[in-house]
Formats: structure tokens, sequence, C-alpha cells
């Protein structure tokens, strides 16, 4: 990445919220028990289903967290092949190529 | 009549922008849509004006439910357009985007073919102008591109109108049908508008090169166009829901990778042209009555979205997520402001997404659509996880930018108050959907509000943000990096312009050589024939009067032996 640099501070010299690692474990620990209490509801019986596969246990959690995992994967796999270089459809540098990119930035290959 | 001037408030407004400077061409340019949609509501709503040129019947103006629906939509998106812009000096933008609307307006209040002809050929030429206008390199190129894309989508349909009218049918602008070559030329014609897949890539290829306001404008106006034309001409082609799901599911692969955020909105609007495609593909009341209302959503959260995006633009000069990062620190408002589209367009209860997409699904359950319905499930997560986390995350939190330092601020007060409406709106409607419901075309007594229905989908949201967390934390997600994706628009500028190059590199040398043989094996007997009468040739030699009388003294010569 271009920025590591130490992050912005407020001007009283505190820093920003999510800059700090205590606060964002708070926001991760508040998610996961969300995320626990939302699977726990299934059980209420509140969700009725209008299609068989909908009754299933916690299937739109496991949906929803399986085709996200899939779709970041495939696209990875995807950006492989069609990853080129910033100014691949530039062949002539004018006005528009950016300075601020350095060389090793234009490599078109995934980490 | 005064439906015939129902585009005139809005064409008036770009004329004022024209002629008119500072104040007062605010106050003219902000007064325009509200005049337009006063003149939208006054007028009877069932109206037909029909009118005869050259022995054809046409009808400049049909209004309808649907058509005022779009109307009124067009008029609110032109106004918080015209908003977010007002800070510009630039006329071309100003004058270009209010025509750009009133084509709009036009086409969607077009009652035959022809007429929405006209206006199809005016929302290309003044769209491009918006691309045009931010006067690079890259956008010059990419609006040129635009503008022939556009243009044989605008071909098509003069052909398919031709067709159509040569089997016999009137230029009445009602369902037409796949069943006649007609049909699927003028199909295909609304296709491009509507960004099918393999002819979407005028839109992501354009889009982010249009300037920060004018891709407000472009995101609202072009595509919706293309959802009315196919929602009034092909409402229940089974093709439709196929052609809808692969338009809902492939673009969210792309907008996982694309570092540029605006390309990722305009991937994720093609996602969402996808819901509505399913819905106009399914056909039923609820179904049609869902791509409606998610059009009309659609203007509005992806006009926030875009909105945001351009503020970042306006005041960083960058849009690629790699160089942004951070700017919930100094962009707070625009910020929030930005993941209030967000929770919009991931469909989040309580947020305008929410209302119309499960009409769309809950008809694609209805109709037996299984798979589809799965699919659309997918393309529901997937849009969440880069359009509602990964734009927000990347432009507002992230690392710090380096830009983060350089003094940047809230965007002009208007940008903000322009998203601040698209915000409330997104908001209201969430809330009180039955606003919305009230002006779709079929009566709707859908509930998006079952505790079922907003449990699943909470379930489904919270879980793809923990895919998301998850994937990130172990350092699994695609970096951002400055680079191009391959999509179609590959196989217009590298593939063939590469094979006309190889072809002409063999073809032209050849036809060369081959051209000069002809040429010479026409043309060398002519020139020998000719070579005997130029000055120097044998026919035009200058001969002594001498050797003249001692010729014909040996021809008398001659006749006298032969006669004698």
């Amino acid at each position: 990445m271009i920025h590591r640099e130490k992050p912005l501070q407020k001007p009283d010299g505190s820093p920003y919220v999510f800059d700090s690692p205590k606060n964002r474990q708070r926001f991760t620990r508040g998610f996961l028990i969300v995320c626990i209490i939302l699977v726990l509801l299934d059980f209420s019986g509140v969700r009725h289903a209008d299609h068989p596969w909908e009754a299933l246990f916690s299937f739109y959690p496991l949906y929803g967290f399986v085709s996200c995992v899939v779709l970041v994967l495939l696209a990875k796999k995807l950006r492989q092949v069609i990853m080129r270089q910033e100014a691949y459809y530039e062949p002539y540098p004018g006005p528009e190529t950016r300075k601020d990119v350095e060389p090793s930035e234009q490599e078109g290959s995934d980490a | 009549m005064p439906e015939l001037l129902i585009t005139l408030p809005l064409f008036l407004g770009a004329i004022a922008a024209l002629v008119t400077r500072g104040r007062l061409r605010a106050v003219l340019m902000l007064a325009a849509p509200f005049v337009g949609a006063y003149l939208l509501w006054s007028l009877d709503p069932e109206t037909n004006v029909t009118t005869t040129l050259m022995g054809m019947e046409l009808t400049p103006v049909r209004l309808d439910r649907m058509a005022i629906l779009f109307g009124y939509l067009f008029h609110l998106a032109s106004l918080i357009g015209v908003i977010y812009s007002l800070h510009l000096k630039d006329t071309a933008q100003l004058v270009a985007s209010l025509s750009y609307a009133a084509c709009a307006v036009g086409a969607v209040c077009a009652g035959d073919l022809l007429t929405l002809f006209l206006y199809w050929e005016g929302l290309a030429v003044t769209s491009a102008i918006l691309i045009l206008a931010r006067r690079s390199c890259r956008s010059l190129g990419a609006g040129f591109r635009y503008l022939v894309y556009q243009a044989c989508s605008g071909m098509l349909l003069l052909a398919g109108i031709l067709l159509w009218m040569s089997q016999g049918n009137d230029l009445r602008f009602d369902y037409i049908g796949i069943e006649t070559v007609a049909g699927k030329v003028l199909m295909i014609a609304f296709g491009i508008k509507a960004c099918f897949t393999f002819l979407h890539s005028w839109l992501t290829d354009a889009y982010p090169e249009g300037t920060a306001t004018g891709t407000v404008f472009l995101s609202a106006f072009t595509t919706k166009v293309g959802v009315y034309a196919l929602a009034r001409g092909f409402p229940g082609e089974e093709v439709l829901v196929y052609i809808g799901l692969a338009m809902a599911c492939t673009p969210i692969f792309y907008a996982v990778v694309t570092n540029d955020l605006r390309r990722v909105l305009a991937y994720s609007l093609i996602n969402q042209i996808g819901f509505m495609v399913v819905g106009i593909g399914i056909g039923t009341e609820l179904a049609l009555n869902g791509a409606v209302a998610h059009a009309f959503n659609d203007v509005l959260f992806k006009g926030l979205l875009m909105m945001s995006m351009g503020a970042l633009l306006h005041v960083t000069g960058e849009m690629r997520g790699s160089h942004l990062g951070g700017f919930y620190k100094t962009m707070p408002k625009t910020a929030i402001l930005c993941m209030i589209g967000a929770a919009s367009i991931s469909a989040f209860p309580l947020f305008n997404g929410f209302v119309s997409k499960s009409m769309i699904m809950s008809a694609a359950i209805y109709e037996g659509y299984d798979w589809v319905w799965l699919g659309l499930a997918f393309a529901a997560a997937g849009v969440f996880h880069h359009a509602g986390i990964k734009i927000p995350f990347f432009a507002f939190f992230a690392e710090d930018s380096k830009l983060l330092r350089q003094g940047s601020q809230e965007p002009p007060r208007n940008m903000i108050i322009a998203m601040t409406i698209a915000a409330a709106l997104c908001i209201g409607i969430g809330c009180y959907p039955q606003a919305l419901y009230a002006l779709l075309p079929y009566t709707n007594n859908y509930n998006p509000y079952t505790s079922g229905h907003v449990l699943s989908q909470l379930q489904l949201l919270a879980f793809a943000s923990l895919a998301f967390l998850g994937l990130r934390m172990r350092g699994l997600y695609p970096e951002e990096k400055p680079s191009t994706h391959l999509d179609m628009e590959w196989t217009y500028r590298r593939l063939v312009p590469g094979i006309v190059g190889k072809v002409s590199r063999v073809v032209y040398p050849t036809w060369t050589r081959l051209r000069l043989r002809l040429w010479t094996a026409v043309t060398q007997p002519l020139l020998d024939k000719v070579s005997h009468h130029r000055s120097e040739g044998s026919l035009a030699r200058h001969r002594p009067t001498g050797s003249m009388a001692l010729w014909v003294a040996v021809l008398l010569v001659t006749c006298l032996l032969l006669f004698y």
C-alpha cells in the first residue's frame, strides 16, 4: 500500500475513534454478539418461510457467509486473469499519467 | 395543449443556464424541476395526445401511472442533481444536464416509437457532453466510445421501428414481445441502454470518467429509461429473467476487485438493474411493481453514493480506493451520508432498497423461480459486500490516505444539501413505503415488514459483513491496487484493433503490390499506344517539305506504273 504513516489525530492529540485498538476490538466483539443473537433468533419462530429451503436452520446466515467467501475467492482468481497495469489502455503517456504511482505498484500481479 | 409542454420547463431551465449567470441562473435552474413536476401533477393522469405526421399516427405524449412515476422520479433526480452542481460555473455541463433530464422525461412520456427514438438520441448526445466535460484525455476517449455505443443503440431502435412498421404494426409504444424479428431488434436496442450482460461496457467504461457532478445525472437517467422501455415493451418475457440474473450476478465479481470506486458503483448499478430486469421478466403485477419501485429507489441511493464519491473526487481529485482512506476524520458528514446510501443499496430494513428488492425476491419465489431467487439472494449479499461495505470502508475508513493531510475538508454546502435530501428520501421511503407504493402502476398490498422477512434479511447482511471482516482479518481480502481490469471493452479497445492491425499489416502490402501490377497490366498497352501521339511520338514527328514532295512524287509514279 502507499500510505503507511502515523494515523491523523484529532486537534487535541487524541486518536480518532477507529484508530484506537480498544475501540476496534469493542466494535468487532459487539458485531459478533449481534451475529450470534441473529442466529439464535431463528429459534424464536418469527421467521416464516415462503420457500422450503428458507425453513432450514440458519439458512440465511450460512448462505450470506458462504456466498460472500466464495464471491471474494472467485474474484481473486478472476483478478489473476484479468488484471493489467493501470496504464494498460494508455499507450502514449499524456497528462493523464499518474506520477504518484511508483513503478512497483504498476505490476499486475496479485499478492 | 399543455401536455405537449411536458419537457419544456427542463429545456427552458437548460436555456436559462446558457444565457444567465450567478444567482439568477441558480434560481431558474432550481425552478425548472419544480415547474416540470407541477405541470406533470396538474395534467390528467390518463392522457393521450395524438397527431398525424405524413400519414403516421403519432402520440408525442402518453401519460399513465408508469409514465407519471418515472416523470416524477426524473424531476426529483434533476432537482437533486441541480442542487449538487450549484457551485459549478461550467455552462456546458449545466446546459447538458438539464437537457439530458428533459430528454429522459420526454422518453418516458413518449406514446409512440418515433418520439421515443428522438428523445433516445437526445439522451445519447446530451449525456456524452457530461463525460467529455471532464476535459481529460481519458474522458475524451471514453466519451466518444460511449457516444458510438449509444448511437448503435439508436440505430438498432430505428431499424427495429422500421421492421415493426413493415410488419403492419402502428407506431404506438405498447407491448412488443420478442416473437418477431422486430421485437428482438428492439429488445437489443433497449438492452444496450439497460446494460444487458456483454452490452454493458459503455457504462463501466464511461461513467467513472464523467465529471464529479455529471456522473450523478448519468447514474439516474439513461439506464432507467432503458428499464422503462423494457417494462413497457417486454413485460413477462421469460428470457429477461435469465438476462437479469446474469446482470445481477456477474458484475459483483468485478466490483470486488475494481480499484476506481466510481467504477465499483457502475458495476453495482448493473447489478441493481439486473434485479429490475428479473422483475420485468417475471411480469406479474407484484414483480413489475417491484421493478419500477426499485428503479425509483435506485436513482435515490445510487445517486447518493455517486454524490458522496463525487464529493470525495471534488475535494481530493482522487477516486482510486488504493489512494483513499480515513476520510471519516475530515469529512464526517459525507461519510455518514455515504453510509446511508450504502445501507439503502444493501437493502437494510428501514432503508428504501429493502422495500423494493423484497418485492422482486418474493415475486421470484411465488412464480416458482427457485434458482433465480437463490441467485438473487447471492447477488443481494454480493452487493452489500462491495457497495455496502467496500465503498464506505475504502473511501472513509481503512488506513489514512496521504491526501487526508492535504487540507481535505467537507465539500461545498450545496453538495451536502443534495446528499441530505437523497438520504432523507432513502430513509423516508424505507420507513414509510406506502408513499411510494401508492404511485406504482398496479395496486399494491405488499408488506415488506414482516418479522420473518426483516430477520432473514438482517441475518443475510450480518453474515455477509462477517465474511468481509473474517477475510480482511486473515489477509485474504484482495488489496486495492492501482490497476486496470479487462472487461468487454477490451474487445473493442484491444482485440478488434489488434486483429485489424495484424490483418492490415499483411493485407496492405499485398494489396499495394497487387494494385501496382493490375495498374501496370491495364495501363502499359495504353501507354504504348499513346506514345505514338506524343510530341516525340512517331505520328507527331515534324517532317521536311522536301521529303513530302518526294513521297508525293513516289506515289504518283507508283500510280502511273499501276495504270499503264
